[in-house]
């Protein structure tokens, strides 16, 4: 796996947002999500040097980051798709559009496909329940939709 | 800022510049009675929605052309384009209303804009066609305030939201923002502060109802060398959104909420612990707490007095958990988000271990008001044990999708079909459902129930954060609970057994009875688990967890055995009870066999169809291409 985001300049950057924490009470979830920021992802690399620099265990901050589903150990695709299942799109149909992004894309849920270009999540409610159902890739949302749109919507990427 | 007088200037500055905003509103009027003054020179307000609904389809867009167009006709002195905060109607989305007429433009397209501000801005001729639907009425087009969606509506927690641009502060002012923060530091001690929401009757907004009063109370009697005040905007509830709004549309109603509970309990910080999904109210709030700072508003010394306050937001990270109040205050340590036992109750023990005032935004959002305009006037609205107003965010199968703020005592009817508009497609009102995973399914018996949190936890659901889903005839009630449970399934934290284990159970054999391989006994297991888990697990997300299953099984049980007896799903719904038809409808136009993955239909050009179903895999394909809606499913 490509492991250029480990760069001396990530880690640089990240030396200095725990520097600047420092005083911080409870800094660990803002560092970690700053971290996840400046390298893509949370790896095992990125987990030992906040380790190191916070004076805190390692295991405790493994903990931590797999607790919470926006933490990542992987780095995600380019283009991350995320379909929301919350209810209001649920019952609209989210599930339909879900399973269609899988067939065209080849990516279960979860995952990322193996050019690194889409990876499929199912997201929580977003609140743009007033568009349900609804999507998202990267910051870009769009609602009100059908298994039909889906094809035209992937083309653009 | 130094004294009031400086807060009662920039108000009265700052009023001419939001006034032309209120000259329609009528009933709506908000803050003091001053006459409409056109000083500036601005004899239009244009106000586009940019909360979370509209942006998704592009309201900023929209935002920017306009800005172009105003310069392109030299109007910038004249017309004032404001970017808002949520208007609710989310439906109508995205937004536009021009002031002092209330007009009120829906789905607005980008290429709509030139139109707008020619014939409209320019002109002064409202162009009909674009208007919101119901804005006219016998003829007569009405403002904004008469659409039957905000005429039912009593707007409290959500008074600024779409009224006001968020980012500025002065306009907050200007409706009377910060007075009551300056009424509570120069008039009133801290004890009458509390006496005060204490007497209001406000309750938690957040889910479970708990007085706020109390609560205060309780955090100002604990001993400690410092205490803090939190708020909880992990609005994790699907389809629940009313925190978001108010922090997108108004996020100094909650910062002005916060210094007056830590003037009450005695804190100087204040953390908001806001879910990540919501990057739009991050950035707003940030925005106003920098604003506040930078006219002290927050910081040293507040209006002259020794009161110090500030605060810091920390954002969640994706579990549901973190809404429950002990699993917060894990996560804002940087912990786990993992519930605590109670007590130590967080009024004694919470963050970092001391005392902590903990309510949730929309509790926050109705302080300012209590403050200003007394504990009396707050009682006056709504039912003998629930008092003021509750938001709703309303969704599912509905016209008028949004969130919308009723007085509490207002019955499910009037929500659903007055101020929602009813049900689209002319489909049959099946239930709604309230309090998200926690709560439960209301069947159409109970429609004139009049909302409140007594009312509701009769009925096996509860308020919870607000969140109301609707139901129609072609939503399977087995298959929601089965929703809920692979939700809670996914976000229970693991650390107690009930919750952990219990809710997996439960949901395999809701999987077992959809599938269409349950028998009678599973439904009772699924009871008896269900009643278990409720009275032994941990915290309030497994102790509420087996609330839609157990509401579904008291008012739809003939779903479920339905499901198990004949194997059927009666709203057509779970895909391994329905056998796929084509009707005599059909044309032989041969789409759907070309459609269909395992070649399971056949038939002549031109003549009916059918569908093998040894063959078929149902997966609908043929159903979604059929032109003349020939195929059903059953």
């Amino acid at each position: 796996m490509d492991k250029s985001y480990l760069s001396d300049e990530n880690f640089k950057k990240l030396d200095k947002l725990i520097q600047s924490n420092k005083e911080r009470k409870g800094a660990l979830m803002p560092v970690l999500h700053e971290a996840q920021h400046i390298f893509g992802c949370l790896s095992l690399e990125v987990q030992q040097r906040i380790s190191e620099k916070m004076k805190i265990p390692l295991s405790e901050i493994y903990g931590v980051v797999t607790f919470y589903s926006q933490f990542t150990l992987q780095p995600k695709g380019k283009y991350t798709i995320g379909v929301c299942l919350g209810t209001a799109c649920y019952v609209r149909g989210s599930q339909a559009i879900i399973d269609k992004i899988s067939e065209i894309t080849g990516v279960e849920v979860g995952k990322t496909s193996k050019d690194g270009k889409f990876t499929l999540e199912a997201t929580r409610c977003i609140g743009a329940c007033g568009l349900a159902p609804v999507i998202s890739i990267n910051d870009e949302v769009y609602g009100k939709l059908t298994p039909d749109d889906i094809p035209g919507i992937l083309e653009k990427y | 800022m130094k004294s009031i007088a400086e807060l009662e200037k920039i108000q009265r500055e700052s009023l001419t510049k939001v006034n032309i905003r209120r000259i329609k509103q009528g009933k709506n009027t908000i803050g003091s009675e001053e006459s409409f003054n056109t000083e500036d020179g601005v004899r239009s307000h244009v106000l586009v929605c940019a909360g979370t609904g509209c942006t998704s389809s592009k309201s900023l867009e929209i935002l920017k052309k306009l800005e172009k167009e105003i310069e392109k006709y030299n109007l910038k002195d004249e017309i004032k384009i404001v970017k808002t905060g949520c208007f609710g109607f989310c439906e109508a989305g995205p937004i536009i209303v021009v002031y002092p007429e209330g007009t009120f433009y829906s789905h607005i397209k980008v290429e709509d804009v030139e139109k707008i501000t020619e014939e409209h801005l320019l002109n002064g001729n409202i162009v009909k066609d674009l208007l919101f639907k119901g804005s006219i009425k016998e003829d007569e087009i009405v403002p904004i305030n008469e659409v039957d969606f905000y005429k039912k509506q009593k707007r409290m927690a959500l008074r600024n939201c779409g009224l006001i641009n968020p980012e500025d502060v002065k306009e907050y002012i200007a409706l009377d923002g910060y007075k009551a923060l300056a009424k509570a530091l120069s008039e009133m001690t801290p004890e009458e502060v509390i006496e005060e929401v204490k007497n209001s009757g406000l309750r938690g907004r957040g889910g479970g109802g708990f007085p706020t009063g109390l609560k205060w109370g309780f955090t100002a009697n604990a001993v400690d060398d410092e205490k803090y005040v939190a708020c909880n905007a992990d609005e994790g509830d699907p389809g629940a959104f009313m925190d978001r709004s108010i922090l997108e549309g108004d996020p100094h109603s909650l910062i002005e909420a916060m210094a007056i509970a830590g003037y009450a309990v005695g804190a100087e910080l204040g953390y908001v612990y806001v879910r990540a999904e919501y990057p739009i109210a991050v950035e707003r709030l940030q925005i106003a707490i920098d604003q506040a700072r930078e006219i002290e508003l927050l910081g040293k010394n507040i209006f002259g007095t020794d009161f110090n306050f500030d605060m810091e937001i920390r954002l969640g990270a994706g579990a549901f958990v973190c809404g429950e109040e002990t699993a917060l205050i894990n996560s804002i340590e940087g912990k786990r988000g993992m519930p605590r036992p109670r007590p130590p109750f967080p009024a004694n023990k919470g963050i970092f271990n001391k005392p902590t005032l903990l309510n949730n935004v929309e509790t926050y959002a109705n302080v300012p008001e209590i403050i200003l305009k007394g504990a009396e006037w707050f009682a006056n609205i709504g039912t003998e044990r629930s008092k003021g107003t509750k938001v709703f965010a309303l969704g599912g199968k509905i016209n008028n999708t949004g969130l919308l703020e009723v007085p509490m005592g207002t019955t499910l009817r009037d929500v659903i079909y007055e101020v929602g508009g009813g049900i689209p497609k002319n489909k049959d009102f099946k239930a709604v459902q309230t309090g998200g995973p926690s709560g439960g399914c209301i069947p159409s018996d109970y429609l004139d129930t009049a909302i409140d949190y007594d009312n509701l936890i009769e009925l096996g659901s509860m308020m919870g954060s607000g969140g109301m889903i609707v139901m129609d005839e072609d939503n399977c009630m087995v298959d929601i609970a089965r929703f809920f449970l692979d939700f809670t399934v996914e976000e229970s934290c693991g650390k107690c057994t009930p919750c952990r284990e219990g809710t997996k159970r439960m949901l395999e054999l809701l999987d077992k009875i959809t599938s269409g391989e349950g028998e009678m006994e599973d439904i009772d297991k699924l009871e008896s688990l269900a009643n278990t888990i409720k009275s032994s697990s941990l915290c309030g997300l497994g102790q509420t967890a087996p609330n839609p299953v157990l509401s579904t099984l008291k008012y739809f049980r003939h779903e479920y055995e339905a499901h198990v007896k004949e194997k059927t799903c009666p709203a057509g719904n779970c895909q391994d009870l329905l056998t796929y038809f084509i009707t005599d409808g059909c044309k032989g136009c041969t789409l759907c066999a070309k459609a269909c993955p395992v070649n399971a239909i056949s038939g002549k050009t031109k003549t009916q169809h059918i569908i093998n179903t040894e063959i078929c895999i149902k997966c609908g394909a043929c159903m979604e291409k059929c032109p003349f809606d020939a195929i059903i499913k059953k």
